[in-house]
């Protein structure tokens, strides 16, 4: 329990500073309390924009997702994002940051209705992207719950966890606004980058040093785990269009608009890939390490396999500090909150005649009454999707690759004169039927999805709860059960691999909405295996993979294909399509319809 | 020089795709992975790039804008 009331003397420190934030406001001004009158100095806003862009996915899921999956997740996410999240933020977020000033801009959907003379368009935008942001909220709150229920040893449920997490968030977001979040996600991101190197030192030294864990790693059946020998080519090529996702997010968006000058973005665009590399490195290391110290976990046990590191490795004292840099990163849903209720008052309450009506102090009123109804909705939310998806699935399926898609809408309006309010229409329409589609598909293909593999038990194997009281770990299947196996869909045909499986070993499970060891490979997938990719890294010429992809419309050979957890296309994740066919009908549409007004032309792209 | 940074932010997008250390399990010191320790290495060369743009691609247009909200 001590560990718990570590964790929960942060969340009281977090929320003084929320209080703190609020006592040093304006509390009738909306620019104030949306954006902080637009007053972050240099390092508030490189630590806030950065916490705020790390979410439970950072630290949990990266670990999870390594401990499955191996040091691959580090470039399939981590410096992907670090090259192409700065440079949106250099490209897309010093310009919105500059419309904003000149325009009184808060939002990016009040630049896009301005630029494109359309509040139609608007709207559909910012009731798009609010949409998509709740998963990523929900993230947070369930982060939040397991994280709680992990540290405590099971004391605090995972009920309980998330309500506290989130009657926290929405106290502080409510009373402090944008600069309480930018100020609490400013020591949320000193603590979360001290937290790596900490856990990092402390877990080498217990477990005996890690070149000697690395070496027996190498050594055993999942010696894949250093390598991206199953990792498709088209996969990792995918998730390189994932970080584009950033700037589109309304939180990031909002985010920029809050330096006092757009200097401050030199220094954090320079700096982002560094703080990345500070809470990845170590996240994504001790997740491999842990499938060699707790092997056997569920995928969903996983998301907690670096609580249950640090428990099983550290006094309880140190890993309540541990697990309060863990509830750091857990609670970046802060932003995501202000930005939802930021996007209802000034895009919708506020356009819609709510600040003619109600004067700005309602508007501030009815930004904080969101906040309120947001955290409920998410919590409720939260709790009934605990055994039905993973955070890391949420994120990426829903609204990464949505963010992502609408990327190519914000770069137009900002840099291509002749670009539409019909272009954008059709993009937008573009995105929000390809999420349909991909959730249909995921709906329909269920049924035939390979199962993924049981995990075999490994000799070294700690059965039961974790020291420090977390949950345990769960036994798997006996060492040597059949591994790989694939589900034989009826009336579905099986692509399948052209030998045998690989030993049974720890076969990764995609969380992240992405196909693991899943390209049709060799001669028994019939027509169209070995398709794009299957000859790139992972393909032929590699170890045997396990055949865990089957077609969903066999006549189609292997344009849909389902994995254990999602449906890729080509093998590449969706994404990937999504992006290429959100700029096409920007292109194609806008050069079709009229252009914008010269007087918008001049506004926006005069010198 | 524009057509120069674009050519280098191409190439270390490009370098992001590391297809030789994709089957390597070799250790880089003896705990690191090489494949991992590779993207160590390209996360510093991101920041690098970024510094370069920052010195040599900034929109000095965009300062115009702080000095008037000065």
């Amino acid at each position: 329990m001590i560990p718990a009331l570590i964790v929960f003397a942060y969340l009281a420190v977090v929320l003084y500073i929320g209080i703190f934030a609020f006592r040093k406001g304006s509390s009738s001004s909306g620019e104030d309390f949306f954006v902080a009158s637009r007053k972050l100095g240099p390092m508030v806003f490189l630590l806030s924009i950065f916490g705020t862009n790390m979410t439970a996915v950072a630290i949990l899921g990266s670990s999870g997702f390594a401990y499955q999956r191996g040091i691959g997740v580090y470039a399939l996410m981590a410096s992907s994002s670090g090259i192409v999240i700065p440079l949106t933020l250099w490209l897309i977020g010093t310009r919105l940051w500059s419309l904003g000033k000149k325009h009184g801009h808060i939002t990016q959907v009040q630049f896009l209705r301005d630029r494109w003379e359309s509040g139609g368009i608007g709207t559909f935008i910012a009731i798009v992207t609010a949409l998509m942001l709740v998963p990523y909220i929900i993230i947070g709150v369930m982060g939040g719950g397991s994280t709680l229920e992990t540290i405590s040893g099971g004391q605090v449920p995972y009920a309980v966890g998330g309500a506290i997490v989130a009657i926290t968030v929405v106290a502080y977001v409510f009373f402090g606004g944008m600069r309480g979040t930018a100020l609490v996600n400013t020591f949320q991101t000193v603590l979360f980058l001290a937290f790596g190197v900490t856990a990092f030192t402390l877990i080498a030294k217990s477990v005996g040093g890690f070149p000697a864990t690395m070496q027996a790693i190498s050594e055993g059946p999942q010696s894949f785990l250093l390598t991206r020998e199953r990792m498709p080519a088209e996969e990792f090529f995918s998730y390189m269009f994932i970080p584009l996702s950033a700037v589109m997010f309304p939180h990031i968006a909002i985010m920029c608009m809050t330096a006092e000058k757009v200097t401050h973005f030199k220094r954090t665009v320079v700096l982002y890939p560094i703080c990345i590399l500070l809470i990845w490195l170590p996240s994504v290391y001790l997740g491999v390490v842990a499938s060699k110290v707790i092997p056997g976990l569920s995928p969903s046990e996983a998301n907690d396999v670096i609580i249950r590191l640090l428990s099983q490795n550290t006094s309880p004292i140190l890993a309540g500090v541990l697990g309060a840099g863990i509830m750091a990163c857990v609670m970046a849903s802060d932003s995501q909150i202000l930005a939802l209720s930021t996007v209802f008052t000034e895009d919708l309450f506020a356009y819609y005649g709510g600040r003619k009506k109600f004067g700005p102090k309602a508007e501030v009123w009815a930004g904080r009454t969101f906040i309120v109804l947001i955290g409920i909705v998410s919590y409720v939310i939260a709790l009934a999707l605990k055994e039905k998806a993973n955070i890391f699935e949420l994120a990426i399926r829903f609204a990464f690759s949505g963010f992502a898609a609408l990327a190519p809408v914000m770069l137009a309006a900002l840099f291509w004169k002749r670009s539409t309010k019909w272009g954008a229409l059709a993009a937008t329409i573009w995105v929000v039927g390809c999420i349909f589609a991909n959730w249909h598909l995921t709906n329909i293909s269920d049924a035939i999805a390979p199962k993924p593999p049981k995990r075999p038990a490994a000799s070294a194997m700690r059965g039961g709860p974790a020291a420090g009281g977390g949950p345990g770990v769960q036994r798997g299947p006996q060492a040597g059960a059949p591994g790989a196996p694939v589900a034989q869909p009826s009336g579905a045909p099986q692509v399948t691999g052209d030998g045998p499986t690989p030993a049974p070993s720890m076969i990764p499970v995609a969380q992240g909405g992405s196909p693991e060891g899943m390209r049709p490979a060799g001669p028994g997938a019939g027509p169209g295996a070995g398709g794009p990719g299957a000859g790139g890294p992972g393909g032929p010429g590699g170890k045997k993979k396990p055949p865990t992809a089957v077609r969903i419309f066999p006549q189609l050979g292997d344009l849909f294909l389902r994995g254990p957890v999602n449906v890729t296309i080509y093998g590449f994740l969706p994404v990937f399509p999504m992006v290429v066919g959100s700029a096409l009908l920007m292109l194609l549409v806008s050069l079709i319809t009229p252009p914008p007004s010269k007087a918008t032309i001049d506004k926006y792209f005069s010198k | 020089m524009k057509i120069g940074l674009a050519l280098l932010v191409a190439a270390v997008l490009v370098l992001h795709h590391d297809i030789w250390n994709w089957k390597d399990a070799s250790l880089v010191f003896g705990f690191l992975p090489v494949g991992l320790a590779y993207h160590v290495g390209y996360s510093l060369l991101a920041s690098g790039t970024m510094a370069i743009l920052v010195k040599y691609a900034w929109p000095k247009n965009l300062d115009d804008d702080d000095e008037v909200a000065a």
